[in-house]
């Protein structure tokens, strides 16, 4: 019964602290994906960093991943709390300016580098990475090439991907693949059937499979080694560099039509891509930053593999086929 | 030789009770075994079924010794107060596991398990479930699995303690009838003085893991009138 | 032999209980089919539905023909060696894997039987090159049986053990055959339970998840729980997810009717206060075989445990624990579990009081018989309403009022309530019927009734199996990964959550040192369950 009394007590403080936080001074509340707030991730001190030049208080929510952010918006709709979500990327874009919940921010974003001169009036990238197959060096000491290497290598060496039905990197995969073989993709696909040692609902149980040795390779990002290399200090997991061009996710951040103090909003957005933001993201998020850090980033983002060719299929061509595309997938997949 | 039932100096220990009979059980008779309870009757008679095996000691039946023999390889049939008849099967195959514990009958057979359960006043019986049987039911359902094994020797455990006054008395005089009818040796735990005065030919008295007596019924119970507490419903 | 004042309110529980079900399912799936979506009603019976459709009843029937067909001779050997060193520990190994997060079970079953597992090293030394794949169809099938097994044996068992000590003592006398003993004593006995038993696996495994896509190996392993949560997580599709689960619930209802058909006895028999012996268990050859059967199940429940073990051990563990976010996950988990636990007792009695409530009357009239099917049905079948679609579901009815997240944890801890429901009605159902057999006539005699008759008479002999069940429920909300990742908020952090969350940040050390600490709660949990059973046997 205690345990139960603890529990109401619990929930009365949190149905409070929003009030509490009101009558404090302005808040900020950023819709996210969860790995973003988590402890290791760059939210809380990118929340801080904001906080000591907005006198205002950041409310980061996160939900599951970027697709869940959307969702949950176009749930919410008009009434949304949200006033920036952060975390939706190249292939949602559409989709959520079809929402119409979003407004063009109009900041100076020429501070934003990203490759394949990605540019948005209304979702400004803060941070990107390359989709890249990660290796094994124990394992595998003749790694892929290019993507044709991978579909047709040696069937032996397994692959864990994603399933582009439930997750964000499988979908990457699907457009990458989509990128480079066109209409063939579905040959493709059954060719690289054969080497998929499964596929997972999301990146962490693949990424999981990888680094406890049940499959040599995973479908994951260039900048994933870095990881390793600067909290593991291993270089035992590697990206394979493919000439035929790798598929980028650029993640983006967007203000909402609602917003209650769009100045504030934009604020964030500028501050986001501000070197005092973008220092924060490399070795938090483990991605790529979008815009110029104070210093140079750790030496281990040096031996990453740096794609020559960057592959990119407009949102609106995604959003038109997607679901088309991933019938060929399941078709491909799924014969004997 | 002896060629009833013999205990000698059988000795068990469980858990913390030890239990040491030694006593003779007479052949052709009904013997009731009495004592207050957690006395050991119950633990007596589960030796004599093979329940339990002695730590030391001899057990013999008819003249055999059986002190390490499995149950069913004695000549022995056991009758509980409860649950005699497994619930899910039907009257007859219930008698008829008496004869085949894997039901392969023959035409004999099944004459004689019609026939045991028209002796216990069972006829037409045979396919009713126990769940659709009154407690007196059951148990003569019980008396007749007894009649078709054909066992020289009859245990039974507080067989009518669950039955009412009325009940007790026609169980008594079945359990009589079969008995002038097959001759065989009972031996019957019971608490209930009238069935012990009724019924049996002798009385093995058990206090504290001991035999403490054992004699015919007309000497035991002058000596034990006010041991015994009458159960409800006598006197 | 119940008051009719008893009766009365035994069925206003039960209907209030069914009510209460029904309109928060249907609250949520209202909501979500009035919500005018962009792109309603894209094609539902595609081949593609048929093909998950099949493989989804494949895989499931499978799952629940292999999970069944081991836990009977596991169960039967632990009924017949009632007494040994370690058994009650055999008993709290197999209320673990309940309360494992899928992942976390998939990645122990990898370490004994994955392509770099234990089981392939073996085989490798002896000499055989290609690895044993588990991925595909025998990976699921593996997976699911690890799962169930132990479920099924701790059900089967305690039918078994219900038994009267009369019928052992009996076949023994009649010098039964262990052939005899099973096809009259025991198949008897289990046959009436299962077809509940297989329902409820089949039940779980058609509506999993996660490890039939780890381990399932592409696409053509789907299940349509995958399918439902592809229509709402990525298409925002409602009615298209909303027909899918009503495609699930419809099938599992129909394969659930099918089982229930089977012939099965249906006379209950009461335990008896006598000690167990089982001498058909004294023969060498009985010890040998039970011994056998006894090693091979606990090996195979625990060598991937022992595998989660081994892995948490390499994480930091004191660190993890005092880490900021454990104790408010911990918490929180714990917060919900007790809720969720309590809530799916409370049901489960009213429901079970309801229907003996309607047996006891000697003619039921139709209205009545209808609840008592409906209560029977309604505590099966939320099983299979998948969570995703009560939780988007309700996000939109509660976003009415503003702030969603202070309702998360009530609405995690309702739906885990209802997923538990099953698993504690089936705890408390048995137990429940002995004990009004055994007391009705008595507490009717002396006029006992209301909350002198909870205390006096009902209180001491149900507080074991409502700890059981509770344990079972409070395990299974544990292990739950939670429904409304939807609602997030940083209030709203279990442990399952942490453990992927901490996988999603590339922390595999430290989210295998969680997952060890997770299974060891759930282990404690167990233990509370299953206190005060020694007692019991000896009284």
């Amino acid at each position: 019964m205690r345990g139960i009394s603890t529990f109401l007590l619990a929930a009365t403080a949190a149905v409070l602290a929003p009030f509490a936080a009101k009558a404090q001074d302005k808040t900020l509340t950023v819709y996210t994906y969860e790995s973003f707030t988590s402890d290791w991730g760059p939210g809380p001190k990118i929340k801080a960093e904001f906080e000591k030049t907005c006198a205002c208080t950041v409310n980061l929510i996160g939900v599951a991943d970027g697709v869940a952010l959307l969702t949950r918006l176009k749930l919410e709709g008009e009434g949304s709390e949200a006033d920036i979500a952060l975390g939706l990327d190249t292939s949602l874009i559409s989709e959520a300016k079809a929402t119409g919940l979003f407004e063009a921010n109009g900041i100076e974003k020429s501070a934003v580098k990203v490759p394949g001169n990605y540019a948005d009036d209304t979702f400004l990238p803060y941070d990107y990475g390359h989709f890249a197959v990660i290796y094994d060096t124990q394992t595998i000491k003749t790694p892929p090439k290019s993507l044709k290497d991978l579909i047709e290598g040696d069937t032996s060496q397994k692959i864990a991907i994603q399933d582009p039905r439930t997750s964000t990197p499988g979908l990457g995969l699907l457009l990458w693949v989509k990128a480079v073989y066109g209409d063939k993709a579905p040959e493709a696909w059954a060719k690289l059937k054969d080497r998929v040692l499964t596929v997972t609902p999301g990146w962490s149980e693949a990424y999981g499979l990888f680094t406890k040795g049940e499959a040599p390779m995973v479908l994951s990002y260039t900048t994933s080694p870095a990881y390793h290399m600067v909290e593991e200090k291993t270089d035992r997991y590697q990206a394979a560099s493919f000439s035929d061009g790798h598929y980028i996710q650029i993640e983006v951040a967007g203000m909402l039509k609602h917003a209650k103090d769009k100045d504030l909003a934009k604020s964030f957005l500028t501050f986001l891509i501000s070197p005092a933001a973008q220092d924060i993201i490399p070795t938090t998020n483990w991605m790529m930053p979008a815009a110029a850090t104070s210093a140079p980033l750790p030496d281990a983002f040096d031996k990453l593999v740096k794609p020559a060719n960057t592959l990119l299929i407009g949102s609106d061509e995604v959003a038109k086929n997607r679901q088309a595309w991933i019938d060929e997938w399941l078709t491909a997949m799924s014969r004997k | 030789m002896h060629d009833g039932i013999v205990l000698e100096q059988v000795a068990l220990k469980l858990g913390t009770t030890s239990f040491d009979f030694d006593c003779r059980i007479e052949t052709g008779a009904i013997t009731a075994i009495a004592g207050p309870s957690g006395a050991g009757k119950s633990t007596l008679l589960n030796l004599i079924a093979g329940f339990e095996r002695p730590q030391s000691g001899r057990i013999l039946i008819a003249g055999t010794d059986q002190t390490v023999s499995h149950p069913s390889k004695r000549p022995i049939s056991v009758v509980f107060q409860d649950h005699n008849l497994f619930a899910h099967l039907d009257i007859f195959t219930n008698v008829a596991l008496g004869i085949s514990p894997s039901m392969r009958l023959s035409s004999t057979d099944r004459d004689n398990i019609e026939t045991a359960l028209s002796r216990v006043g069972l006829a037409g019986f045979g396919k009713r479930m126990p769940g659709s049987l009154s407690g007196g039911e059951k148990q003569r359902a019980a008396f007749a699995r007894a009649l078709v094994r054909n066992k020289p020797v009859l245990l039974l455990d507080e067989p009518f303690a669950s039955l009412d006054a009325d009940l007790r008395l026609q169980m008594a005089d079945l359990l009589l009838k079969l008995h002038h009818e097959t001759g065989n040796t009972v031996v019957m735990i019971t608490h209930d003085r009238e069935e012990i005065a009724r019924v049996a030919d002798r009385v093995v008295r058990v206090e504290a893991g001991r035999v403490i007596s054992n004699e015919a019924t007309m000497d035991y119970l002058p000596r034990f009138a006010a041991a015994v507490s009458p159960p409800s419903g006598s006197m | 032999m119940l008051t009719a004042a008893e009766r009365r309110r035994g069925i206003g529980a039960g209907l209030t209980v069914l009510a209460a079900v029904l309109l928060f399912v249907g609250t949520a799936v209202a909501t979500l089919l009035a919500w005018d979506g962009d792109q309603s009603a894209s094609r539902l019976f595609t081949s593609y539905t048929w093909s998950i459709l099949r493989f989804t009843l494949l895989q499931a029937a499978l799952s629940t023909l292999l999970s069944v067909a081991f836990a009977i001779p596991v169960a039967l050997a632990l009924a017949r060696r009632p007494r040994f060193a370690g058994r009650t520990w055999i008993l709290r190994l197999m209320a673990l894997p309940m309360g494992l997060p899928a992942l976390v079970g998939a990645l122990g079953l990898l370490g004994v039987w994955g392509r770099q597992g234990v089981m392939n090293g073996w085989l490798n030394t002896a000499g055989l090159e290609q690895p044993v794949s588990v991925y595909g169809l025998s990976g699921i099938l593996l997976a699911h049986t690890f799962f169930n097994i132990p479920l099924a044996v701790r059900l089967l068992l305690a039918v078994l053990e219900r038994l009267p000590a009369e019928y052992w003592l009996l076949s023994a006398s009649l010098g039964m055959k262990p052939v005899s003993i099973f096809r009259f004593v025991e198949w008897p006995a289990l046959a009436r339970v299962v077809p509940g038993v297989a329902g409820l696996v089949f039940m779980l495994c058609a509506t999993s998840f996660t490890l039939v896509l780890v381990l399932g190996g592409g696409p053509a392993a789907t299940t349509l729980e995958v399918a439902i949560y592809q229509a709402l997580r990525f298409d925002f599709d409602p009615p298209r997810a909303i027909a899918l689960a009503f495609l699930q619930i419809a099938l599992t209802a129909a394969v659930i009717a099918l089982i229930a058909l089977l012939p099965a006895a249906t006379d209950t028999v009461r335990t008896a206060g006598r000690k167990v012996l089982r001498l058909d268990g004294r023969s060498a050859a009985s010890r040998l075989w039970d011994g056998l059967i006894i090693a091979a199940a606990v090996i195979f429940v625990a060598s991937p445990l022992l595998s989660v073990l081994v892995a948490g051990l390499r994480a930091d563990l004191w660190k993890l624990v005092n880490g900021p976010r454990f104790i408010q996950a911990a918490t929180t988990s714990l917060i919900i579990a007790v809720t969720a636990g309590v809530i799916a007792v409370t049901a489960s009695l009213a429901i079970i009081t309801a229907r003996q409530a309607i047996k006891d009357r000697r003619d039921p009239n139709l209205a009545e018989r209808l609840l008592s099917i409906s209560l029977a049905g309604t505590s099966s079948l939320v099983l299979v309403v998948p969570p995703i679609i009560l939780g988007t579901g309700w996000f939109l009815v509660l976003r009415q009022l503003g702030n969603v997240a202070p309702f998360a944890p009530y609405l995690v801890a309702i739906i885990n309530a209802m997923m538990a429901l099953p698993f504690a009605v089936r705890v408390l159902e048995p137990a429940l019927q002995d004990h009004r057999h055994q007391t009705a006539r008595l507490a009717a005699a002396l006029g006992v009734t209301g909350p002198a008759k909870w205390r006096l008479i009902d209180l001491p002999v149900l507080t074991r199996p409502v700890l059981t069940a509770l344990s079972f429920a409070m395990a299974l909300s544990l292990g739950d990964l939670g429904a409304v990742a939807l609602f997030g908020s940083s209030d709203l952090v279990t442990l399952p959550w942490l453990v992927y969350s901490t996988l999603s940040s590339y922390r595999t050390n430290d989210a295998d040192g969680l997952a060890l600490i997770l299974g060891a709660i759930c282990l404690a949990l167990t233990i509370l369950g299953t206190a005060g059973q020694k007692e019991h046997k000896h009284a």
